[in-house]
């Protein structure tokens, strides 16, 4: 694949001023905005205490206790109905370890607990990709560069066409597929993705940390496939007859896909969906604290949902939440939406949600729309109005 | 093997799952009692793990405890009997005003609590070879290492020729008041001379001849405030053989004095060895940068945690809201943190 290139499409209603909110607020304002927001993250974190340590903790234990009643379970995974509730609890397991407990950890919304276990640093999640590399791609390069076009590497992943900036390349024509493909396998594209491959086509990393970084993957990846592909099967095989073998491999498998599809979909709705805005470098040139808290309010979107779909979702269905306060403890991002969308409201700001269906919709459409050459952006909602009451 | 059942976790973290204490990783323990001493302290008696290494009196343990789900390191003195026939261990922390973690011990511990147990450490320890007179000066808090070795000495039989000095405000905050006093009644060998300084005043050295006449031809513990370390301690090495007094310092939690704004310090990188500086306005990170570490570094703006290091002392400023802050073992960004007054950072 090509480099990623960006050129401003043939008529971009983005790029005429006035159009992209940023571009409305004034200094004064902007900076007023950015201390509401500060004010927002102080005040929980001053009242963060024994209530969030026991959630944490108790997250952590369920998926502990799921895993076990999956792995005893798989074992009888020769009876069909074991095999089914055995899978729906590792699907659940790896969904949760994923969500809510691996990427939440890592992004150090727990560390202000000081303890030793549950910490950004020393965390280890159950996907191909490495705690350390994963670190730096995420929490630091997306994190900080959040939509911005040729330096958040997150914009289609360098495999994609997502944003209709982004020239177009006979091979986008594919993405449709190996979309499918990613959807599929993406633990191992997130694993991929953060060896950063523009950066070592372009001699911008040195080999031997490409070499450590590879063999990073190669241990993790190697880990992971003994245990599900290995290990599992031959221990039911042992207890309950070579027939398990292949069995338990299929459960394993496939409560691995289905947790890399709900990981992709929950994912590509955080900054895909038509409502979301993309910056070029100019845009966010000399930004203030208030301009990363807007930038980051129009580049992600939320996913509507109940208290366990933001459970399964790792309250990544809260993006929006998450990306101005990606340190904060996500059990809180529910309860400081209502103020989110309450700032929104009086400076003018959109505020990106949605049901599942349309925020993936759009993604979808996307994705197939900009595989061929052209296409603008999409219409955005305009500022946030509350419900009349 | 088993890891292979288990990565990225370890089978620790399923059995932990059953008891807690089973952990292999790291030795936790259990909360058993808590029973007052006195108005501002009490006694915590834990149940370790069964990988427990056991101590020697007068060490103190590294005790891991949650207060308000923030996870803390305190040292305490173990004040148990390492020969306790429970396998019991016990810490009697005395109430620090303004403190973390001895409020939460004195007034909101329950039995039942899981805490870690960190190492077991110290060299105030009684000699292999039991010299035949010992001599104890205690003052407050400081009783709580001898506490330990006055009663192991009892189980062994071995409280032959025991003077023991112990000094407190007044009658009601002698800790352990009615242990010592079982103690003196059960041992004719033990003597217990209490000095109540609400009374008699601060224990001045040249006072000690009047309460132990051979004081200076004894083995000698001494432990308490600083001060009074200091004037025994010179006194001591004036006029007695200065390797027969032993020491240990208690030292209350270092306090950042108040109304003292943004004034920086010195950062020694303990890994590398780098030592910097901030005045108040560079982050621990820049700080080090300039001083030729090399750090990890992400956002710079406290967002992304690429930088956290571990504070070993010392406290710091957070430069976005001002607050002053730092525990011992506390997880710091070094972007946003700057040194209020000299640190040691793990990095």
């Amino acid at each position: 694949m090509s480099t990623t290139e960006y050129a401003p499409p043939a008529s971009d209603p983005r790029d005429e001023p006035g159009e992209n909110p940023l571009g409305r607020l004034s200094p004064e304002q902007l900076e007023q905005l950015g201390r509401e927001f500060d004010a927002i993250h102080e005040e929980v974190y001053a009242d963060l205490g024994e209530r969030d340590a026991r959630y944490i903790r108790s997250t952590i234990r369920l998926h502990r206790q799921l895993v076990l009643a999956a792995r005893i379970l798989l074992l009888g995974s020769r009876y069909r109905a074991l095999w089914l509730a055995g899978t729906a609890s590792l699907s659940l397991a790896k969904i949760l370890e994923n969500m809510e407990i691996g990427h939440n950890v890592m992004h150090g919304q727990w560390d202000w607990m000081n303890d030793p276990d549950i910490n950004s640093r020393t965390w280890d999640w159950d996907t191909a990709s490495p705690a350390d590399a994963w670190r730096h791609s995420h929490n630091y390069e997306h994190h900080t560069f959040t939509n911005i076009r040729g330096k958040d590497r997150d914009l289609g992943y360098e495999i994609m066409r997502i944003d209709p900036h982004q020239k177009w390349h006979p091979v986008y024509l594919l993405q449709p597929f190996y979309n499918l493909i990613l959807m599929g396998f993406f633990e191992w594209g997130v694993a991929l993705h953060d060896l950063n491959g523009e950066a070592i086509r372009k001699g911008e990393k040195p080999r031997e940390q490409v070499i450590e970084e590879l063999k990073a993957i190669g241990v993790k990846a190697r880990r992971q496939i003994v245990k599900d592909y290995v290990a599992f099967p031959a221990l039911a095989a042992a207890v309950s007859g070579r027939r398990s073998f292949k069995t338990t491999l299929a459960a394993n498998f496939t409560a691995n896909i289905i947790r890399n599809v709900w990981a992709h979909s929950i994912i590509f709705c955080g900054h895909f969906p038509d409502q979301t805005f993309t910056f070029s470098e100019q845009e966010v040139a000399g930004e203030t604290r208030g301009g990363f808290y807007v930038r980051q309010l129009l580049g992600a979107a939320n996913i509507d949902g109940g208290p366990f779909f933001h459970l399964l979702a790792g309250n990544l269905s809260f993006q929006v939440e998450h990306h101005l306060y990606p340190d904060m403890p996500s059990s809180r991002y529910a309860e400081i939406a209502p103020r989110v969308r309450e700032i929104c409201s009086r400076y003018g700001l959109p505020y990106n949600t949605g049901p599942l269906h349309r925020q993936l919709g759009t993604v979808h459409r996307t994705i197939l729309r900009l595989a061929f050459p052209g296409g603008g952006p999409r219409p955005k909602p305009g500022p946030y109005r509350p419900p009349a009451i | 093997m088993i890891s292979s059942f288990t990565s990225p976790l370890l089978a620790d973290d399923y059995l932990e799952l059953v008891n807690p204490l089973w952990s292999t990783r790291e030795l936790r323990g259990r909360v058993e009692r808590v029973e007052r001493e006195t108005a501002d302290a009490v006694t915590v008696l834990i149940r370790p793990g069964w990988s427990w290494p056991g101590h020697e009196p007068g060490q103190y343990l590294r005790l891991g405890i949650a207060v308000d789900g923030i996870h803390h390191w305190r040292a305490y003195s173990l004040t148990s009997d390492p020969g306790r026939a429970d396998g019991c261990i016990a810490i009697t922390p005395k109430l620090v005003p303004g403190g973390k973690v001895s409020p939460f011990l004195c007034s909101r511990m329950k039995p039942g609590a899981i805490v870690r147990l960190g190492g077991v450490e110290g060299s105030f320890v009684l000699p292999q070879e039991l010299p035949e007179r010992l001599l104890f000066i205690t003052a407050g808090s400081g009783i709580t290492p001898v506490m330990s070795m006055l009663r192991s000495l009892a189980r062994r039989g071995e409280l032959r020729d025991v003077v023991h000095l112990h000094c407190a405000r007044d009658a009601d905050s002698v800790v352990f008041a009615r242990d010592l006093a079982e103690l003196a009644a059960d041992h004719p060998g033990y003597r217990l001379e209490r000095w109540l300084t609400g009374r008699r005043g601060r224990l001045q050295p040249e006072q000690l001849a009047g309460v132990c006449g051979d004081w200076s031809e004894r083995e000698a513990f001494l432990c308490g405030p600083s001060g009074l370390l200091a004037a025994i301690s010179g006194h001591w090495a004036d006029r007695a053989d200065p390797a027969r007094l032993h020491l240990e310092h208690f030292q209350p939690p270092e306090r950042v004095g108040e109304g003292e704004r943004g004034r920086g310090g010195q950062v020694t990188f303990r890994r590398s060895g780098v030592v910097g500086a901030s005045d108040g306005e560079q982050p621990i990170l820049q700080a080090g940068e300039r001083a030729g570490a090399k750090l990890a570094f992400g956002c710079r703006m406290g967002i992304c945690h690429s930088c956290v290091g571990r504070l070993r002392s010392g406290q710091v400023r957070d430069l976005r809201t001002g607050r002053v802050h730092g525990q011992p073992g506390e997880e710091l960004r070094t972007c946003i943190n700057a040194p209020e007054g000299a640190i040691e950072i793990d990095l």
